[in-house]
């Protein structure tokens, strides 16, 4: 497997493409932060490249990617190897390209401008949203063989989570503001990764009341200890469902 | 050494492999023909493990290899259509095969020599005619001594210098006392190989015969020409 891993590795670096996406981050990460005369500044405008380019780049291109395995993958088939490390080695190829890619570009340049604990906080949600949007690539590509399909289902769910989906939740906001719906709310972030994400974040950049109405409940529920972890295994549950649901279909196709 | 238990398998509404029986034992060299999409594909594939059965079992050497994937180390597979990764090379190809099998130290390198491949190590697989591409797959099938070769239309596409180079390769590894599992459409081809016959139609096999057998029976020497007048007779049958 860790020879899989290798090849995987090496085919990624080879592409280029995840070379010069990370270049990119470190261009933007690094003018932003020297551009903007205050840091918060630059950190809010780093928020928004964490939730909203790294999930494109990570689900794009992981998709096409998985797509153009499946000669590599039909070649290793017919040796003694088990599908699931087939799987499970392409899963790990992309997930560390990404997090390298993060780190290097995006990582970095945070660490050293912003406050070290929002620093750690910022790097971690950038790992696990690139490792959020990797392990839906994985789903959306095993839904279909169809390659155009596929990719159009990886861009729908970016916008899902990237735009429509706040558009949703303040719909409901609106419409529902006479109820006491806000434990409901609570529960249908969770159903984003990316809002879990940039609450995550908010918090820790004491701006809650930025985020209005809710705001203040979700410094009530996420802002403890407990609502911390709490947010982080919705993530982690994000990272491992998807990915989990495409290695069980990918273990009973025929190919 | 192989046995096929009731396979089925269906893809959507068509009915692929239909109450597949059959055991194949080794020092035999077995066609497998029959009209196109009649399931040999599938039936070579289940075997494989890259379809999966429905219904029914695959036993190698008495084990089910549902689950299974060591069982792969004994078996040598040419593809019809070798599909490879594009952006590598030949050379990339075979020596990442051959990291992954550490079971095997010794390979079997006679083809790759004779079919002049190690002067194309730098060649892209994407680059590559569909001929050459069947050289890199005949080369990867044998190249592990493997105890099983099944070999998907293996002279399709090969120049006739080629084809004679593997049909011998073939031969030489059947005196060897390997089990081989050959598809094919051209029959004169296979006369000096073949000690029997499957003959599948619709998912179906009609009948699995040594080729003695289907020689005396028929009273022809060539069993391209035996399994012509089955045929025929058997149009009649359905005819009267």
């Amino acid at each position: 497997m860790k020879q899989l891993v290798k090849f995987i590795l090496h085919d990624i670096l080879k592409n280029k493409i995840v070379i010069s996406y990370t270049i990119l981050l470190a261009l933007f990460s690094w003018s932003v932060f020297s551009l903007e005369d205050t840091s918060s500044k630059g950190i809010l405008t780093m928020l928004n490249i964490i939730l909203l380019t790294v999930p494109l780049v990570s689900i794009l291109f992981s998709t096409i990617y998985i797509y153009n395995c499946t000669e590599f993958v039909e070649l290793l088939l017919s040796q003694p190897i088990q599908r699931k490390k087939i799987w499970i080695s392409l899963f790990t190829g992309l997930l560390i390209s990404f997090i390298v890619a993060f780190i290097l570009g995006a990582g970095i340049p945070i660490l050293l401008f912003v406050p070290i604990e929002l620093a750690f906080m910022m790097n971690s949600i950038g790992i696990i949203i690139s490792s959020v949007f990797v392990s839906l690539a994985f789903f959306s590509s095993i839904v279909t063989r169809d390659k155009a399909r596929g990719i159009g289902i990886s861009v729908l769910l970016w916008l899902y989570f990237a735009l429509l989906f706040d558009g949703i939740v303040l719909f409901l906001l609106f419409q529902f503001a006479e109820y006491p719906i806000e434990k409901l709310m609570v529960g249908l972030t969770a159903s984003s990764p990316i809002d879990l994400a940039r609450i995550l974040i908010l918090l820790q950049l004491d701006v809650s009341a930025m985020m209005g109405y809710t705001g203040a409940i979700f410094k009530d529920i996420f802002g403890t200890t407990k609502g911390l972890i709490c947010s982080f295994t919705f993530l982690l549950l994000w990272i491992l469902i998807p990915f989990l649901f495409s290695l069980r279909i990918f273990k009973r196709r025929d190919l | 050494m192989i046995d096929l238990i009731d396979v089925n398998k269906h893809f959507g509404k068509l009915q692929a492999l239909i109450g597949i029986n059959a055991r194949f034992i080794e020092g035999e060299c077995i066609a497998l023909i029959g009209p196109n999409g009649c399931g040999k594909t599938t039936l070579i594939k289940s075997i494989l493990g890259m379809v999966i059965p429905d219904s029914g079992d695959v036993l190698i050497n008495g084990k089910s290899i549902e689950n299974q994937f060591e069982y792969r180390k004994q078996i040598g597979y040419m593809p019809q259509l070798g599909r490879y990764p594009q952006n590598m090379t030949i050379g990339q190809v075979i020596s990442m095969i051959q990291t992954i099998r550490t079971d095997v130290k010794m390979c079997d390198t006679e083809l790759l020599e004779k079919f002049s491949l190690t002067e194309m190590y730098d060649k892209k697989m994407h680059t590559l005619s569909g001929g050459t591409t069947q050289k890199v797959s005949a080369t990867l099938a044998f190249l592990f001594n493997p105890k099983i070769l099944i070999l998907d239309e293996p002279t399709a596409g090969l120049d006739p210098l080629a084809a004679d180079i593997l049909k011998d390769k073939i031969i030489q590894e059947k005196k060897n006392g390997k089990l081989i599992l050959i598809t094919s459409h051209l029959l004169d081809e296979l006369d000096e190989l073949i000690t029997q016959v499957i003959y599948m139609q619709d998912g179906e096999i009609v009948f699995h015969k040594n080729v003695s057998d289907l020689n005396s029976e028929t009273g022809t020497t060539r069993v391209s020409r035996a399994i012509s007048q089955i045929l025929k007779t058997r149009i009649h049958e359905t005819i009267s």
